[in-house]
């Protein structure tokens, strides 16, 4: 079973603690400018949005890498960066649609989501469940439910 | 460790900025933040200095667990001595930058002597220097917030500043941080300006990554973040409904202040309360409350995020005050609302953005705002001095009309900047003014609560509940429930709360956490971060250290035990209606008792032996 991360920004608070578990599990230090997930505050709305690599089956920055330095991971289906074939050209970045693949200058190499090998923790950080990770099939239930229960007339209605 | 080891000192008279070690004995001795920080400000400053003159000094303070996963550890004070007060002033602040500085590698910022021409401080990592300040100086804190962002195109970048009434010299003027957080109370901001020191704008990309024991600190945060979301008030109360949640509470059990405390009990609560802010509104269908939001690492997320009715008169035909900013808060809600007679729910959060915007303490603010209405009721002020405003309880409009002015420094601006002990003295009643050592009272009538009568008494920066909040133990039951009207017991009750809440200060933590967070709690995640023993024992000890260490710069400032009351109105004048009628605050009865407690003498002086017993 392929899971994937279900991200609902409604309910995001903009604390960063994803920031911080992604930095602490991917380099050692609580140091969200090395995260691979963002959170982004949209302050005249009142609004937070947590944004990182959705992992396309058909992955753009996989296409454009001249030197076959990312691949999938075969047990949870993350695109990953082999910091040995990477040469740091950066064509990824300007493939991917949505920028979620970027340059480190700490390492000179391009960063990414890589699902801490099937135990993103980001979403085990994450305070008010606004980042899980769950069954692929089911991305966006959360909201599919919430849409239903609200299109049902109420129960006055109906008696 | 968890500890930068590195202060950043810099001289604004010659304009130079140094790196050194942190005296790492005394990080053992004073942990972090508040405590550290003053440790710094009692050995380098004179307690007598003038508080706005080149010899106070700023320091800007992380404590250990600052950006780190701990919850709420995301903390930074601003420590100086206070020109409201005289008094050592420590305002604590939430929002971004505190971490972000940490992230760059520094402790703390210590700022000494005044710059010749307005400046602002840009740290990029170990890189920090003074960048001319000409193009900010006069604007607001938010201006300056967003010409920062724009001058260095970092979207990254922290920024504390001052608005236009530090500026003005405004004697209650925060250091506003990431727009809407404030090291709100004492007038921090006030010294900021006094230096033209405009903004301290930070990028941090090297991380924590020094933490002492990471396996048993990730185990001591992931327990702490549990006990936290499984907690009422930390896991529901606090993220539905915010501080806010107290206003009809406080209202209920007869302790909440009104018109200058010449009331208790306010009829226009409700309309100001958490209930009314969530509740939707008829022009729009949007209710006031947009959502909540945290400050960094915070798993409670208490933050008010809200929006005015934008056919509301005070915003009307200003679209840049009708997008979502920085909510009332319950102290705020309380000094700008029931202590005017104010209950306009979109008026009171305007005036918020107003004093988010040009950095003023609300609660002073609000509370000097009440005074001068007294005053105008009684004749003693008029519309001469209030530039034609009728400053009456009760009137959004005149309130409106006066923070218009006031943050541009026009009007009756000068007097009310004065804060309301200057403003009642000038006018010859200095019985109205409500006040602990110059500084304004919050949202608790002490009438009603005895402890927290004591608590304001004795607090090292004047009338606070931040300094030990006995309002969890008299009203909420947290740790255990104690009668609000009793006196027996206060004295120890208030110690705990002082000692206790020192020592969170100066870890870099929120207060807020102490509802569900005991000492157990927070000590194994202070003892996993950092190197040394802090157990239970010695981090309640270092508490009460800070606490006394306090103490003597404010003795050394020239303050005695004559300086620990309350004003007249709250000893004599009864509570008229309501379940608290008839009472007063008793602080006679435990005064001396919590000299006692404190191993002072009777007469609230630290003696030698209490001092080689906490090493002072």
């Amino acid at each position: 079973m392929q899971k994937s991360l279900n991200i609902d920004p409604g309910k995001c608070t903009g604390c960063l603690q994803c920031e911080m578990a992604c930095s602490y599990e991917h380099t050692g230090t609580f140091n969200p400018s090395r995260s691979y997930i963002k959170v982004f505050t949209f302050h005249h709305e009142g609004r937070f949005a947590p944004y990182t690599c959705t992992q396309c089956d058909e992955a753009w920055c996989m296409r454009a890498c001249p030197v076959d330095a990312i691949s999938v991971d075969l047990a949870t289906g993350a695109k990953v960066i082999s910091d040995d074939k990477c040469v740091g050209c950066k064509v990824c970045t300007i493939a991917c649609p949505f920028g979620t693949v970027n340059y480190s200058q700490a390492t000179g190499k391009v960063v990414k989501c890589d699902l801490c090998g099937g135990d993103p923790q980001c979403a085990a950080a994450c305070p008010t469940d606004a980042i899980t990770y769950v069954d692929a099939d089911w991305t966006g239930y959360d909201r599919m439910l919430a849409s239903a229960a609200k299109s049902l007339p109420s129960a006055e209605a109906t008696t | 460790m968890s500890w930068t080891r590195k202060i950043l000192r810099v001289d604004l008279s010659k304009g130079t900025c140094t790196s050194e070690p942190l005296n790492m004995e005394w990080a053992n001795q004073y942990l972090g933040q508040r405590g550290l920080a003053s440790k710094y400000l009692t050995e380098e400053v004179d307690p007598k200095c003038d508080a706005l003159g080149p010899d106070n000094k700023m320091i800007m303070a992380t404590g250990p667990l600052t950006g780190t996963m701990a919850s709420t550890g995301g903390r930074y004070s601003v420590i100086c001595k206070s020109p409201l007060t005289g008094a050592i002033a420590c305002s604590n602040s939430g929002g971004f930058f505190g971490a972000e500085l940490k992230f760059a590698g520094w402790d703390m910022i210590i700022f000494e002597g005044k710059s010749d021409k307005p400046v602002y401080l840009l740290i990029q990592d170990d890189k920090a220097e003074l960048r001319p300040g000409d193009g900010i100086w006069g604007k607001s804190a938010w201006e300056t917030d967003d010409i920062l962002h724009q001058t260095h195109q970092d979207p990254q970048l922290r920024v504390a500043c001052v608005g236009r009434t530090a500026e003005h010299g405004c004697l209650y003027s925060a250091v506003m941080n990431d727009k809407h957080r404030a090291a709100g109370r004492s007038g921090v901001g006030t010294v900021m300006a006094s230096k033209n020191l405009k903004a301290v704008a930070v990028r941090g990309t090297g991380g924590i990554g020094n933490i002492n024991d990471a396996k048993a600190f990730m185990a001591a945060t992931n327990d702490g973040k549990a006990v936290l979301a499984e907690n009422a008030v930390t896991g529901q109360g606090l993220p539905a409904y915010g501080t806010q949640v107290l206003m009809n509470v406080i209202n209920g059990v007869g302790a909440l202040p009104a018109r200058n405390m010449r009331d208790v009990g306010f009829e226009g609560a409700e309309n100001i309360s958490a209930e009314a802010m969530a509740e939707p509104r008829k022009s729009d269908g949007r209710p006031n409350l947009t959502t909540n939001g945290a400050c960094f690492s915070c798993t409670i997320a208490c933050g008010r995020i809200s929006t005015v009715d934008p056919t509301h008169f005070s915003v009307k035909d200003k679209p840049e005050y009708q997008g979502a900013s920085g909510g009332l808060e319950y102290e705020a809600a309380w000094a700008l609302g029931a202590d005017t007679g104010v209950d306009d729910l979109d008026a009171l959060t305007y005036i918020n953005f107003l004093c988010n915007e040009d950095g003023m303490d609300p609660i002073t603010y609000g509370a000097t705002v009440a005074a001068a209405m007294e005053m105008f009721e009684d004749g003693t002020i008029t519309t001469k001095e209030t530039g034609g405003i009728e400053l009456k309880f009760g009137s959004a409009e005149a309130f409106v009309a006066i923070t218009e002015q006031f943050v541009t420094g026009e009007g009756f601006a000068a007097d009310l900047g004065m804060g309301s002990k200057r403003l009642c003295e000038k006018y010859g009643k200095p019985d109205l003014s409500m006040t602990v050592k110059g500084q304004e009272f919050p949202a608790y009538d002490p009438r009603g609560i005895q402890g927290i009568g004591l608590a304001y008494a004795t607090s090292n920066r004047g009338a606070c509940h931040l300094r030990g909040y006995t309002i969890a133990s008299e009203v909420l039951g947290i740790p255990v429930k104690t009668e609000m009207n009793d006196t027996d017991g206060k004295a120890e009750l208030v110690k705990a709360f002082q000692d206790a809440t020192a020592l969170v200060d100066s870890a870099g933590l929120c207060v807020f956490t102490t509802f569900a967070w005991g000492m157990d709690n927070i000590a194994p995640q202070i003892d996993a971060a950092c190197e040394g023993d802090w157990s239970v024992e010695n981090c309640l000890e270092t508490g009460e250290r800070i606490w006394n260490m306090e103490r003597l710069f404010n003795e050394a400032a020239g303050f005695t035990a004559d300086d620990d009351k309350l004003p007249k109105r709250l000893l004599k004048e009864v509570i008229k209606h309501g379940p608290t009628e008839g009472q007063v605050n008793r602080l006679g009865e435990m005064l001396p008792k919590y000299y006692e407690v404190r191993g002072w003498t009777a007469d609230g002086k630290i003696p030698d032996e209490t001092r080689q017993r906490l090493s002072l």
